[in-house]
């Protein structure tokens, strides 16, 4: 048994594709408990939401795990059948799709969707679980439940419709909540809203949330723990406090730069970062960021940086911080020497 | 919706007195009669048959005599089966090849949708292959290749069904057959492309991420979606079939509509032309009518305005 | 988390902490070359092997039927006495006699029909025509068809309302007995023009072609124009062709530029499976007597003319049929091929 409801232990997964074998995952390592909330940021193609989908065994069809650990509220999750992870979705954990307009089947009545994911997972009859789909609306802010039961999809806005795929994912009371970019496709207006709410449900019913995201202030507003991926890997992982006011990759720094902030004086502009991100069908030799990285050194285009650890939580990939590891090591050691 | 229906009735009226009158005029602007072949019949017995049929008159008032005669349901009489009235040889040889046609269409249908289903889920498969090459071919070769193949090997050299005729069972096979080959595999290939396309979808990912079970998400999530393109082809393929192949007819001596329809145009039996021609445009408006409300039905999107 | 103790087992130098260059930084980035929709196109079709091999057997059948019958020792009309119904490879009594005398015979490579005549030739000939067929009608279904569908959306409104109604009639009208009652209708004045000086090519082109030709362009641009129509009508409100207009683009450069290059992908694939739909189309008339005029044949009139015989001199119906249904399965194929290779939306 752990002492976390989710423990990911270098997982290791690739896509094997006609053009070659893309490492979408690579030594990925995240823990979470009950309750907690964990972002994880990275830009589109970083593996963030592959690594999202592998806990619910949604890897879409060349994806291949090719190693490490999976543990989920008591399950291992790779070594359990089709059969058996499909008892789990929908109930322990559910997930929200980026995309409302499209993550809703359009034949379909919101009530038939709702009650899809109740009556499978629980023994009520079709009457309570209209009564508990009822419910679901209401408490995820949804007025006129009984009207809207009848509708089909496409006859709600889409900041109702996300509304609606909280309601079905919370349908059976999960453990934990996986978002994957919730309000990417809403309106900045509702996006508040929406994320509001996550935390109002999040505080009621105390189940455990992954949010996949790449706005830094999504992550700033809700989480607790925070995941920086790139390339398949995490680059640095630590608490908000950390993450935000400690950086210690040059990518999260550079992440961190690039938020428009309201202080920001007039001669200042905000600081993009150059390039663009890495080709996964060929990966460099070394550090994924190294090309695109400001400090960037020889060793960094060579061989992959090791973990260099800040405290309890707080980890990086970065020869930086390595460097002044081995200015010191070195240092003792020519001391030591004489 | 009442509004809808009544539009579209008042629509169909409209494209059938179109189809109609397009018919009549080019019917009788090409050169020769139904009494002209008959070299038998002297010259004042043809004025005599012409004046009987009234075809002595002046176009326009021969067209607005059979409008208004068909207003009434009246198609009258056959120029070249004497006795018999349109009515009644549309109602003599219908039946026969929608049976036909109809066992056809529901083999096509049966055959081409779980078939078309399994080659997506199979997708790059062995099966999938197997599957688009007969699907592919199927769709190359001609009606009359099929019949004439059919007929050498089933019934000339196996000597296994009776190839003309249609008494028995038995004779059903072969027509059939070769009437649900093309589409068959034209069903087959448009359930494929169709249910590609949906298992693609994110509202597949999320009947998954809902732990709905296999068989579940493409009974209940995919199929519905993905028939719609079915719906569409079946809808005025059936009309077609229905009313008889003509090919498929003539080599297996089915007495049906589709056979009758070609003699009454080689013998300008302009009566039954009009009234064939009326009889399958209206049946094709029908079912494009029945699609459109089937698609409301299975897609709650669709607006009928 | 644990201490990392690979740090001490590396051999890290101080040098490897210097700063790298910008070279060495560039030297990392393997870009994908960046290809352009047609080179990327014509790379996935190039690369399908199915649509390939189509390709060659079009290709080969073109061959066949166009430039072997240039220089083969028979002529589709010419009739052998006493040569009726040869099997394949079978030489009449005169030839064997010619042969026992020392001279050289071409084979029948097919035998010959009941008249005499040398088959293979005739199939050549029949699929010539097929093919002739299927490429002109296309070509006259394609410019009808898009041009139809162009205006028909361009204007919109009531001339849009109007002009998809006389498609719906068209589409509702049985094709048999409009194409029955066209060629009887166009046969006498297609024979007066015959006369008529500089058209005399009328004659040579054969009115049953033309007529067929005219049948093709009056009914089956339908599908197309349908086609051409809605991909227009998406295309319009595509944000691209907003942005260009609210640039200021001219509207001439935005037909050029925006609705006819993201048209065109779909109106190839369109044009190639329209080809074998024509040339199965033509089989057909060609099946129900309706098709070319004796003595030239088509595969489908082939076909036709062996199907009382067919007891006795099966391989005569066999032949035009396994030939025609080869031709229509590979343009089937390549187009199939075309549309997996230019279709944007299936690009991955």
């Amino acid at each position: 048994m752990s002492d976390y409801l989710v423990d990911i232990k270098n997982e290791r997964l690739s896509f094997f594709t006609p053009a070659g074998e893309v490492k979408a995952l690579n030594d990925v390592s995240i823990h979470l408990k009950q309750g907690e909330v964990l972002g994880i940021v990275g830009e589109s193609g970083s593996g963030k939401s592959v690594t999202a989908y592998s806990l619910m065994g949604l890897t879409a069809h060349p994806g291949k795990l090719l190693g490490g650990s999976l543990y989920f509220n008591g399950h291992q999750i790779e070594q359990l059948s089709e059969k058996e992870m499909r008892k789990i979705r929908g109930n322990e954990v559910s997930i929200i799709f980026q995309d409302p307009m499209t993550s809703l089947n359009p034949v379909y009545t919101i009530g038939n969707q709702i009650m899809e994911a109740i009556l499978l997972h629980t023994n009520k009859t079709r009457a309570q679980a209209k009564e508990r789909a009822k419910e679901l609306l209401e408490l995820v802010g949804i007025n006129e439940p009984e009207k809207r039961l009848k509708q089909h999809p496409h006859e709600l806005s889409g900041g109702m419709r996300q509304r609606v795929m909280i309601a079905i994912a919370l349908a059976c009371e999960p453990k934990l909540l996986i978002a994957d970019e919730p309000t990417t496709a809403l309106d900045v207006t509702i996006q508040a809203q929406i994320l509001e709410l996550m935390v109002e449900l999040k505080n009621k019913l105390g189940m455990a949330i992954i949010m996949i995201t790449h706005d830094l202030g999504v992550v700033a507003s809700m989480c607790e723990r925070i995941a920086v991926m790139y390339a398949g890997r995490i680059v640095e992982y630590g608490t908000a406090e950390d993450i935000f006011y400690h950086p210690k990759h040059q990518y999260t720094k550079g992440l961190i730069r690039s938020i428009p902030r309201l202080d920001t004086k007039d001669h200042e502009r905000l600081v993009p970062i150059e390039g663009t991100p890495v080709d996964m069908l060929n990966p460099p030799k070394g550090c994924p960021f190294a090309p695109r990285c400001e400090e960037c050194m020889k060793i960094c285009l060579r061989q992959m940086p090791p973990v260099t650890n800040f405290g309890e939580v707080h980890y990086t990939q970065c020869w930086l911080n390595q460097k002044e590891e081995f200015e010191t090591s070195s240092h003792e050691k020519g001391a030591a020497d004489e | 919706m009442l509004k809808y229906v009544a539009k579209r009735i008042l629509l169909a009226i409209v494209t059938i007195w179109a189809v109609g009158t397009l018919t009549f005029f080019l019917m009788n602007m090409v050169p020769g009669g139904p009494f002209l072949s008959e070299k038998a019949i002297s010259p004042q017995a043809t004025a005599a048959l012409e004046a009987k049929y009234g075809l002595d008159k002046p176009l326009l008032q021969r067209y607005f005599t059979y409008i208004t005669d068909a207003l009434k349901g009246d198609f009258g009489d056959s120029l070249k089966q004497r006795g018999r009235t349109v009515m009644s040889i549309i109602k003599m040889k219908f039946p026969v090849s929608a049976r036909v046609g109809g066992i056809s269409v529901l083999v096509a249908l049966c055959l081409g949708i779980p078939l078309g289903c399994i080659a997506a889920l199979k997708r790059g498969k062995f099966l999938d292959s197997l599957i688009s090459v007969v699907s592919t071919c199927g769709i190359a070769v001609p009606s009359f290749v099929v019949c004439t193949l059919l007929m050498y090997t089933l019934g000339v050299n196996l000597k296994l069904l009776p190839t003309m005729g249609l008494t028995s069972w038995k004779h059903y096979i072969m027509p059939v057959i070769a009437l649900s080959f093309y589409p068959t595999a034209y069903i087959m290939r448009l359930m494929r492309s169709s249910m590609l396309d949906v298992l693609g979808q994110d509202y597949m990912r999320t009947a998954k991420a809902k732990g709905v079970a296999g068989f579940w998400i493409l009974f209940k999530h995919a199929m519905r979606n993905a028939i719609l393109p079915v719906v569409t082809y079946v809808g005025p393929m059936l009309a077609y079939t229905v009313t008889g192949s003509f090919v498929v007819e003539k080599i297996f001596v089915i007495p049906g509509l589709g056979g009758e329809f070609i003699g009454a145009i080689g013998g300008r039996d302009y009566t039954l032309i009009m009234g064939t021609t009326i009889f399958l445009a209206t049946l094709i408006i029908i079912m494009n009518v029945v699609v459109d409300i089937v698609y409301k039905l299975v897609d709650p999107r669709i607006n009928l305005k | 988390m644990k201490q990392n103790p690979l740090s001490f087992q590396l051999n890290l130098k101080p040098e490897d902490f210097l700063p790298a260059t910008e070279e060495e930084k560039q030297s990392q980035i393997i870009m994908r070359e960046s290809v352009g929709f047609w080179k990327d196109g014509m790379r996935r079709l190039v690369k399908n092997k199915v649509a390939m091999a189509s390709l060659v057997i079009i290709i080969f059948v073109m061959f066949i039927s166009f430039i072997v019958p240039m220089f083969y020792p028979y002529n589709y009309k010419e009739q052998f006495k006493g040569a009726n119904h040869l099997a394949p490879m079978e030489y009449s009594a005169e030839e064997q006699a010619r042969i026992d005398a020392g001279e050289k015979v071409f084979p029948h490579i097919f035998g010959t029909d009941k008249m005499g005549r040398d088959y293979a030739i005739r199939v050549m000939m029949g699929s010539r025509i097929s093919l002739i067929v299927g490429l002109v009608a296309t070509a006259i279904i394609l410019v009808i068809g898009s041009i139809y569908g162009s205006v028909a959306a361009f204007f919109g409104g009531w001339v849009d309302l109007i002009m998809m109604r006389i498609v719906d009639i068209i589409y509702t009208i049985p094709d048999i007995l409009l194409i029955v009652l066209l060629s009887f209708a166009l046969k006498a004045p297609l024979e007066n023009l015959k006369s008529v000086p500089g058209f005399s090519w009328v004659g040579v082109v054969g009115e049953n072609l033309i007529s067929i030709f005219i049948v093709f362009a009056l009914l089956y641009w339908v599908g197309m124009a349908r086609m051409v129509r809605s991909q227009i009508l998406t295309l319009k409100e595509s944000e691209y062709v907003t942005a260009a207009r609210a640039l200021g683009v001219k509207n001439g450069k935005i037909i050029r530029k925006h609705l006819l290059t993201n048209c065109i992908g779909t109106l190839i694939v369109t044009t190639t499976l329209q080809i074998p739909s024509s040339i199965f189309t033509e089989s057909f008339l060609s099946f129900l007597g309706m098709g070319v005029a004796v003595p030239l044949p088509s595969l489908g009139s082939l076909a036709s003319d062996a199907l009382n015989g067919i007891n006795t001199y099966p391989y005569l119906l066999f032949i035009p049929a396994a030939l025609i249904s080869l031709i229509i399965l590979s343009f089937n194929l390549f187009g199939d091929g075309l549309r997996d290779a230019f279709d944007p939306k299936l690009k991955h």
